[in-house]
């Protein structure tokens, strides 16, 4: 399915919002790469910083927020960073496209769904009207969307969510590109309207060869869909491995803790082990470790030594120092968020 | 108060219009003790005739001999506190009506707004001018009053929207739920949110109220002479425009600031309370 | 035998679709379309469904919040939908609500205090200082410091509101809260401890709960019975365990297929339903699910008639005029 050369490659990014004096490290030194037709999901809750990533893979980030320097954001060997607007404009929607979380805000309500998909095609390509109507239309069936021809002439308020949200597929796809980015594309919808566009997603996949790069906060999407797995925290990625990997071996006290903070269909009803306090505020990441005050194993060099990502096996890391001291990881302690009851979510 | 980035971006950018407002305000309020001459008094009526501005009639003299600085300063105390009390009646009834339109909701809402629909039709100084013209002789509270009873319309409308949009909040719900009387959900949870919007749209109605009552006083239908009032100044110096431009043209200029300031100033207001900063 | 606490006849509620000058209805939408069901006390009775199945319309007619259009809701023995005003009030001290988003439930005007205390305000409860410690009390019991009554909504987190919330419901001593997708809008380490404040204070103060919610998975976790809805009707009640476990109508098979799984290994056929739900509006005559339905034995028979919710296993009821079929 995937082949080595990386498509994307994100080294050290950093993006920061800045608000009077106080500096909000949304984004702090995230690196990752994405290879051709593979699918990556980034799992996070709020404030983890995966929407500010995909914004920033875009460079859709606006000010009081920047993409600090020393980032570096590569794309079939290009580097993002370094493009005029008009370059960086003829990638969006071109080659890497984007797929956002509510249809009924990101489509316009004034414009037929047919004009919405046709004008991403005349912005990139030089083609007729007539012409870009048709690869609409075609695009618009693509993504099983009954009736396409008549459909298209229709309104955003006369579809469905599930329909809507297959034409911001189709506007995101309708120009082949090689990466797609879905930021939450199914979280908004019902379930089993779910279950259609995540098949979809896949279907297209195969059919056209994409990459997708999928951020959510459902674990159970991410196992559905995606090859590779990315979680983060804290502005920061703490664990990344194969999806199989993840799930049979988490090694990241977050993700073990996000895993068990799940009820899941079939399991016994015992009481939910939660992740005790808050995501601290991204305007003062604690020192060291910045999951420290909610873990269970934390120790004093938790504190005093930011950890780096640390090896685990051929395609897995964990920023965490119990990869270092495997030991530790039989005495468990009462995390300090749960000591002080400093802030219940 | 805890302001967000935004919210303090926009204060900062109000408080030109907040000095030149209170400047205003300040030249009313102590105009008697401020102004150098009696605004009435005619003390040399042919050697202070129609005189241009000069170190001691800063703003000159008019056909009547009098300071026209210290007219204007008087002026400001009539046109300023017309503007005000008009406001604060329109206000009043606004409120009401549209609180009762839009908690009642239903066939009442309909037909008190069709009512309001059918006034607003008739020009606002059209409906003034009548009533005035009526009476001749127009005290001044009742100039007020007419002022603010044909002014209220647009008010009800924009409060009736508010309320029909925090009646249906979980927050009203919750209320309901707690099983909080209508009275105490209106007063309590729904109006405090209005306020607002109706800080807004009174603060822009002044600005109109200005512009309304000198015109009348313009037209010898407002404040009459010999009170100031920039209108009925701007009056003085109409018939001799070209020569006596200085007559017309001070209160004219007070006129035009005031009423930009206030619309600067509204439009400030509304940009500070985006709801999409307020829950 | 004791007497439900809540039992619900044929609850129905329209709305009016208006068109014309003078607003005529011209057909209406059957948001709840007779509605039956029983809550024990100190049950959680969990309702699933996807979005316009009239889940939250239930809720809230049930608490009379919505005036529902007919049926009857006896709570306590008391028939809700005919009480005066004044009773009304009285009675609503024992049924409570707590909303699904945590930003448009709180007064953003009002401290959380104020918010919390009004309820006891409202019915006399307590007064003054009395009233300061109750309030104090119950940010304690939901888990939040005491010293916060003085902020203002928009200083706290989703999930300390919604903790906010449920102390206001708490405030007037119900022993029924409707849970109006609690829990939906919350992220999932939150979601947790959210879940299990509401289960902690069920066990703790005997409470009754009616959780509505879309996520399955969460319903299965917290609740005893679940009824399913599917434009308007219940499609199928029962035990928790013998809905999730073994489905009789097509739909609860397709919804629960449809729930991702957080494993990679599972393989399983998901029922993948074509096509979207039809308008509530214009429903189809006979099984309204019969244009997506899956179900091998599904004929003609299907659109002559509604089919009525039948006991089809002990305490399991369907509303499907075909014998169950699993499709796995």
């Amino acid at each position: 399915m995937a082949d080595l050369t990386p498509l994307l490659r994100v080294a050290d990014l950093r993006t920061y919002f800045y608000d009077g004096d106080a500096v909000a490290r949304a984004v702090d030194g995230v690196s990752f790469e994405i290879r051709r037709g593979e699918t990556v999901g980034i799992v996070g809750e709020s404030g983890s910083g995966k929407s500010v990533t995909a914004l920033s893979l875009l460079r859709l980030i606006r000010p009081p927020g920047q993409i600090e320097p020393g980032s570096r954001i590569e794309f079939e060997g290009q580097d993002l960073l370094s493009l005029d607007a008009d370059a960086i404009r003829a990638i969006r929607g071109q080659r890497i496209a984007m797929i956002f979380q509510e249809p009924m805000s990101a489509l316009n309500p004034v414009l037929t769904v047919g004009d919405q998909v046709a004008e991403v095609v005349r912005v990139h390509t030089k083609l007729s009207r007539k012409e870009a109507w048709e690869r609409a239309v075609e695009m618009l069936a693509l993504t099983g969307i009954p009736a396409a021809r008549e459909r298209a002439t229709q309104y955003p308020h006369q579809l469905s969510g599930g329909m809507r949200q297959r034409v911001m597929i189709a506007m995101a796809l309708v120009m082949h590109p090689a990466l797609v980015i879905a930021d939450e594309p199914t979280t908004a919808l019902d379930v089993t309207i779910q279950a259609q566009i995540l098949e979809l997603l896949h279907d297209l996949q195969e059919k056209l060869g994409m990459s997708i790069l999928l951020i959510t906060h459902d674990l159970g999407v991410v196992a559905e869909m995606a090859e590779r797995v990315i979680v983060m925290y804290g502005g920061e990625v703490v664990e990344e491995a194969s999806v199989g990997e993840l799930f049979a071996d988490a090694r990241h006290p977050y993700t073990q803790g996000l895993m068990r903070a799940m009820p899941q269909l079939g399991a016994p009803h015992e009481r939910l082990l939660t992740i005790p306090g808050v995501v601290p505020a991204p305007t003062a990441w604690p020192s060291g470790c910045r999951f420290r005050d909610r873990c269970e194993y934390a120790w004093d060099r938790c504190a005093q030594e930011h950890p780096p990502l640390y090896q685990i096996g051929t395609a897995h890391v964990s920023r965490c120092h119990l990869e270092d001291e495997p030991a530790r990881r039989l005495t468990r302690t009462t995390p300090l968020a749960a000591r002080t009851g400093q802030g219940t979510a | 108060m805890v302001m967000s980035r935004r919210q303090r971006e926009i204060v900062r950018g109000a408080v030109p219009m907040l000095v030149v407002l209170a400047v205003l305000a300040g030249i009313a309020i102590f105009a008697p003790l401020i102004a150098p001459y009696n605004p009435s008094a005619q003390p040399d009526i042919v050697g202070l005739k129609n005189l241009p501005p000069s170190l001691a009639h800063p703003f000159g003299t008019d056909p009547y001999s009098r300071d026209v600085l210290s007219r204007v300063m008087y002026g400001a105390q009539v046109s300023l506190s017309v503007a005000l009390l008009a406001t604060i009646v329109t206000v009043f009834l606004g409120t009401v009506y549209g609180s009762i339109a839009g908690y009642a909701g239903g066939i009442v809402d309909t037909c008190m707004m069709r009512l309001v629909d059918a006034m607003m039709a008739v020009p606002r100084v059209l409906l003034v001018i009548i009533v005035v013209a009526l009476w001749h002789t127009l005290p001044l509270w009742l100039l007020i009053v007419v002022i603010g009873v044909t002014g209220w319309f647009s008010l009800s409308r924009v409060v009736r929207g508010q309320v029909l949009a925090f009646r249906r909040r979980d927050f009203v719900v919750a209320a309901e739920a707690l099983g909080a009387r209508r009275t105490r959900i209106l007063f309590r949870h729904i109006l405090p949110n209005v306020v607002p919007m109706i800080i807004v749209d009174a603060t822009l109605g002044i600005g109109q109220v200005i512009v309304l009552e000198a015109g009348l006083s313009y037209l010898g239908l407002g404040v009459q002479p010999p009170g100031a009032s920039w209108g009925n100044i701007i009056q003085d110096g109409a018939d001799q425009i070209g020569t006596l431009w200085w007559v017309s043209l001070f209160p004219g200029l007070l006129i035009a600031t005031t009423a930009v300031a206030c619309n600067v100033l509204g439009d400030a207001l509304r940009d500070y309370f985006d709801p999409r900063e307020v829950a | 035998m004791t007497m439900p606490l809540l039992s619900v006849q044929n609850l129905t509620k329209t709305f009016p679709i208006q068109t014309g000058l003078f607003g005529r209805p011209s057909s209406v939408v059957r948001a709840v379309d007779r509605v039956s069901l029983t809550l024990e006390r100190a049950e959680t009775l969990g309702v699933v469904g996807e979005s316009g199945c009239g889940k939250t319309t239930l809720g809230r007619c049930i608490l009379r919040l919505i005036e529902p259009t007919e049926g009857t809701i006896l709570f306590d023995g008391v028939d809700v939908s005919t009480l005066g005003r004044l009773e009304l009030r009285t009675l609503r001290r024992k049924m409570q609500i707590v909303f699904q988003d945590p930003f448009s439930s709180l007064n953003p005007r009002m401290t959380v205090g104020a918010a919390v205390k009004e309820g006891i305000l409202i019915h006399q409860i307590a007064e003054g200082a009395a009233a300061d410690r109750r309030v104090q009390s119950l940010f304690e019991e939901v888990g939040l410091n005491p010293a916060y009554v003085s902020r203002y909504p928009h200083e706290f987190s989703g999930g300390q509101r919604q903790r906010i919330g449920i102390a206001r419901a708490l405030s007037v001593e119900p022993t029924f809260i409707v849970c109006d997708e609690a829990v939906s809008a919350l992220d999932v380490s939150v979601q947790a401890q959210v879940i299990n404040l509401l289960q902690d204070l069920q066990r703790e103060r005997g409470l009754t709960y009616l959780f509505i919610a879309h996520d399955l998975s969460v319903v299965e976790h917290i609740a005893d019975r679940v009824a399913v809805m599917y434009l308007g009707k219940i499609v199928e009640l029962g035990p928790a365990e013998a809905v999730y476990r073994d489905p009789i109508m097509p739909y609860t098979q397709a919804l629960l297929s449809a729930v991702p799984i957080p494993d990679p290994t599972a393989r399983r056929t998901r029922i993948v339903l074509q096509g979207d739900p039809p308008s509530p509006a214009d429903p189809p005559p006979g099984c309204v699910f019969f244009s997506r339905c899956q179900h091998p034995a599904k004929d003609a028979a299907c659109t002559q008639t509604v089919p009525p919710l039948e006991e089809k296993t002990p305490d399991h009821f369907a509303a499907c005029i075909k014998q169950p079929s699993t499709l796995r």
